[in-house]
């Protein structure tokens, strides 16, 4: 080994040495499998019994020029001994195959970090294609780290000789020689990765053997004496867990559980037609592998297509699902108006992104609340459903088709590129405890019109085609109000938009009571929705324990609001509205409360973070007063 | 179960088309396919888009759709989708499906799915009051194109067979012997089939296509084409269509001129799309085909679709959850 390896002597077992949870950062140029590597790691840590949550950061371009600082994909996970519920603010551990890797994500770096590099990535050709006048590595840049310089792609190059692969495809796997390592420095299992290796490349031997010398060599580097005097294993304790089952889920996984589970739920099969748009694609790819479970997925030739397709996969009497991103919603709506007019049944899935157009399309943005509250021609009400986190999902893809099938009406769900990316630790539910979701299907005593409503939700009945008892034409023509057919009267126009209205604040009826996620019932209410909640339990939670006087409330139901939301609210001083957009929720509470609210407004593609939802609560929440016991 | 009449199929409500528009006949030639096929109201769906086609469904006594501009097709794909058991039509126009449909369409067509299409060309914008459409000919004056459109249309049949459909016909409005028959050709075709109804929009752009229609024209003007028969024509069938194959074209002729004999007519193979094409293109001075201009077989979207997936549910959620990589702290 060479001695110039490890450079001067360096220090960096107290930083991570004292902590209960780290957060680590891979970077590389989006072709050396950095997410891979960060999803290896994430099942590792979650094996081994730690929380965790993780972002996965990466450019729109498959296969970005090779060292260019556009081109730099990352994957950051915070994992530990505790309830972990963000990917953390700041890297301590950061894992960077280049030098583009390293410059982009310096800033993000906390104090005294732990930065290992790929050495031999540092030539003058690679410094240059990332812009860089002078070596990182040597200019002072990194004075306030620690580095650990590794020839990770020589290292690699001489651990797979042996299979026999040509020097590009020996690089290939020094993802998984650099994984190794810091499966080591955490004390974390390889036989996950192990396993995930020999699945993959179970037909290409050499390969497969290639790349599980490659793990077990970066793990034996930090395992020999080459690493131990700078940097000790990590034993991080276990965090404390229910005695349930854990796995890790991503929100789009997560969704495309919860719509089949829902299916089952209600005994009804789903049909999910939709077309490919960034970050949404993914809930399709979750699906297709599900197809066994109630859900038949059909890819469209255009957004408009897929939502017609769901809507007429409704009409025949399977829950038509339909998914896309804020510009693809843009050109469902009137189709989705239809489904409001026609009393159809109708899942739309949001996976929102940067806007406005094309926007930032692999980053995340909480930016069309509007648009699914407002965005359609004429008074065309929906319930508007959003989940707070990967798990999440699971649940209110549920809660989502409980109401459409309970109300008969489309309803819209909003999840973002973060969550569907994003991973965390799931206590895995047990379905035979939900109650079932009843639908409005005739029974075999009903007959007449299928305009006959239930009184409560208003729900018509949801008769299909191949029922002779039901023949029945619907449309996107004003209704009369009694026998479904075309109607122009007047007084049946207000007759109708009201009974539209009316069945949509029903929807509050039924859903359950909003409550204070944690802390107190005066003072600063940060009342938020969607992926910001695992940031902002923990700056509420860290604020609480610094003594303010401060609540989280966050929001699934977006349209209805909660009923009892408004009473809750009255007993705070200050409502704080942190969101990823301009101030979209802050306007609806204004809107539909008719109470004053702050705002605290982010849109640079990136999740919030503690500290600056912290430094908000700050500026508006009170200490409490010491109790006199 | 089935006695029903074409009366069976008419629904209650008012039939609301302008009086002597070609709408009427056609409804009542659907309705009188229904019943001459014996067809079941229960597992038949008419979906339609927006115009005045589209209001179709609201008059017969089946499932219906009436949707938005454009989508049917969509639609109706998802409903074959949902369950291939059920008989479903599509109803539009040469706006509908042409114009702002015409991606649909398209799709459709391509996949080949189990659909039935009815367009009615009337090339004309009817319920917008008389814009030119995508299949109006140049120079047709309207509120849109007051000197005159300047566009050049899509022929309907290019369109089909340019899309890889396995079914063209080509009726008028006023046939209404021969329409229940193509309609249900059109109904039996496994696959898209699409039929294009030369429509009269009596208001906006009444008699254009007289010269195919009127009585005086059809017979030198029109030519049915039937499969394995040659291509005759002509009050006194004795005109004809023969493949210059120096031009790729029909050109129409007389029996006993010039020498043509009945050797000399192409005999029409409706399995032939390059036979269709030219068919479908045929120029001034040639007559308008008219009956099955193209049929063939072909994989059926729907079935595939269902071939390669299960058709129901295996899998219990409880126990696709608890597989992989799993913590268990029990």
């Amino acid at each position: 080994m060479r001695a110039s390896l490890f450079g001067q002597k360096i220090k960096v077992k107290q930083p991570l040495g004292t902590k209960t949870s780290h957060v680590v950062r891979f970077a590389g140029d989006s072709g050396d499998g950095i997410q891979l590597q960060g999803q290896q790691f994430t099942v590792a840590s979650a094996l081994a019994g730690h929380d965790l949550a993780t972002l996965p950061d990466f450019p729109a371009e498959i296969r970005a020029p090779a060292g260019t600082r556009y081109g730099v994909s990352a994957f950051q996970i915070q994992f530990g001994g505790e309830r972990i519920t963000t990917p953390g603010d700041a890297p301590d551990v950061l894992i960077a195959f280049n030098p583009a890797a390293l410059v982009v994500n310096l800033d993000t770096l906390a104090p005294h970090s732990l930065v290992v590099v790929d050495e031999s990535a540092f030539s003058a050709q690679r410094l240059k294609r990332a812009d860089l006048a002078s070596n990182p590595l040597d200019d002072g840049t990194l004075d306030h780290h620690e580095v650990v310089r590794i020839d990770i792609s020589h290292m690699t190059i001489e651990a797979v000789k042996p299979h026999g692969l040509g020097t590009k495809d020996s690089l290939r796997c020094k993802n998984f020689w650099a994984l190794g390592l810091v499966l080591w420095m955490f004390d974390q299992p390889r036989e996950p990765t192990q396993t995930w290796i020999k699945s993959k490349f179970g037909n290409n031997e050499q390969v497969r053997d290639a790349n599980l010398t490659a793990l077990d060599a970066g793990h034996a580097y930090g395992e020999t004496a080459e690493l131990s005097h700078i940097l000790d294993q990590e034993r991080i304790p276990e965090a404390p867990l229910d005695a349930v089952e854990y796995r890790t889920i991503t929100g789009a996984e997560s969704l495309a559980l919860g719509l089949v589970a829902a299916g089952e739920l209600a005994d009804t099969e789903l049909m999910f037609c939709s077309y490919p748009i960034t970050p949404a694609s993914s809930l399709l790819h979750n699906l297709v592998g599900l197809e066994d479970a109630g859900v038949a997925t059909f890819q469209a030739e255009d957004e408009i297509a897929a939502v017609c397709a769901a809507i007429g996969s409704s009409y025949a009497g399977k829950l038509g699902v339909t998914s896309s991103s804020g510009p693809g919603i843009a050109l469902k709506a009137e189709a989705i108006g239809l489904g409001v007019a026609t009393e159809l049944p109708l899942i739309v899935v949001n996976s929102q992104r940067a806007g406005p157009s094309t926007g930032m399309p692999t980053k995340t943005e909480q930016s069309d609340l509007y648009q699914a509250v407002y965005g359609r021609n004429g008074d065309t009400p929906l319930p508007v459903v959003a989940t707070r986190s990967p798990a999440d999902c699971f649940d209110a893809a549920i809660e989502a088709v409980r109401i459409a099938l309970r109300h008969m009406t489309p309803v819209i769900l909003l999840t973002d590129g973060y969550i569907a990316n994003a991973s965390e630790l799931w206590p895995l539910p047990d379905l035979e405890t939900y109650p079932d979701i009843e639908t409005r299907r005739p029974t075999t005593e009903d007959s007449g019109s299928v305009f006959q409503r239930n009184p409560a939700t208003l729900a018509r009945l949801w008769a299909a085609p191949g029922d002779e008892r039901f023949v029945h034409r619907i449309g996107g023509i004003e209704k009369d109000i009694d026998s479904g057919n075309i109607s122009y009267d007047a007084a049946n126009h207000q007759s109708m938009t009201n009974l539209r209205t009316g069945k949509i604040a029903s929807v509050a009826d039924f859903i359950d009571p909003q409550t204070i996620d944690q802390g107190h019932t005066s003072g600063l209410a940060v009342v938020a929705w969607g992926s910001t909640y695992g940031t902002i339990f923990k700056a509420v939670k860290d604020a609480l324990i610094a003594g303010l006087n401060v609540a989280h409330i966050h929001i699934r139901h977006i349209s209805p609001l909660p009923p009892n939301l408004a009473e809750l609210l009255a007993d705070f001083d200050t409502v704080l509205i942190p969101e990823l957009n301009n101030g979209q929720l802050a306007t609806l509470i204004r809107d539909r409360l008719c109470i004053p609210v702050q705002q605290l407004n982010k849109v640079t593609g990136q999740p919030l973070t503690v500290t600056e939802v912290r430094a908000a609560i700050e500026l508006y929440a009170t200490r409490q007063e010491q109790s006199a016991g | 179960m089935n006695a029903l009449t074409f009366k069976d199929f008419a629904t209650d409500q008012e039939v609301r088309w302008c009086p002597g528009c070609g709408d009427y006949a056609i409804l009542k030639s659907v309705q009188r396919a229904l019943a001459d096929d014996g067809a079941d109201p229960a597992n038949t769906v008419f979906v339609s888009g927006i115009g005045c086609s589209s209001r179709l469904p609201y008059y017969i006594e089946t499932y219906g759709f009436h949707t938005i501009h454009g989508r049917a097709p969509a639609f109706a794909t998802g409903v074959k989708l949902a369950n291939p058991e059920l008989d479903v039509w599509v109803v539009t126009g040469d706006g509908d499906g042409l114009s702002i449909g015409g991606n649909h369409l398209l799709h459709a067509l391509r996949r080949n799915i189990n659909l039935n299409v009815l367009l009615f060309n009337n090339e004309i914008y009817g319920l917008t009051k008389g814009q030119y459409s995508p299949t109006s000919r140049p120079g047709t004056n309207s509120p849109s194109s007051p000197a005159g459109s300047v566009e050049s249309p899509i022929a309907p049949g290019r369109f089909a067979l340019g899309a890889g459909a396995t079914f063209f016909a080509r009726c008028v409005d006023i046939d209404q012997k021969g329409m229940p028959g193509l309609f249900n050709a059109a109904k039996d075709h496994p696959g898209t089939a699409f039929v294009e109804i030369l429509q009269n929009c009596i208001v906006y752009n009444k008699d254009v296509f007289d010269d195919v229609v009127a009585k005086k024209n059809a017979p030198d003007n029109q030519i049915l084409v039937q499969h394995g028969k040659p291509l005759l024509y002509g009050k006194e069938n004795d005109k004809g269509l023969m493949l210059n194959t120096k031009t790729l074209q029909l050109e129409p002729v007389v029996l006993g001129t010039d020498g043509v004999s009945l050797n000399d007519i192409q005999v029409h193979d409706e399995t032939n799309p390059t036979l269709a094409q030219i068919l479908v293109d045929m120029g001034p001075g040639a007559p308008t085909a008219m009956g099955v201009i193209h049929r063939r077989t072909a994989p059926v979207f729907d079935q595939q679709f269902w071939g390669i997936r299960p058709k129901a549910r295996k899998q219990q959620v409880n126990s696709l959850l608890r597989t992989g990589n799993l913590l268990d702290r029990r």
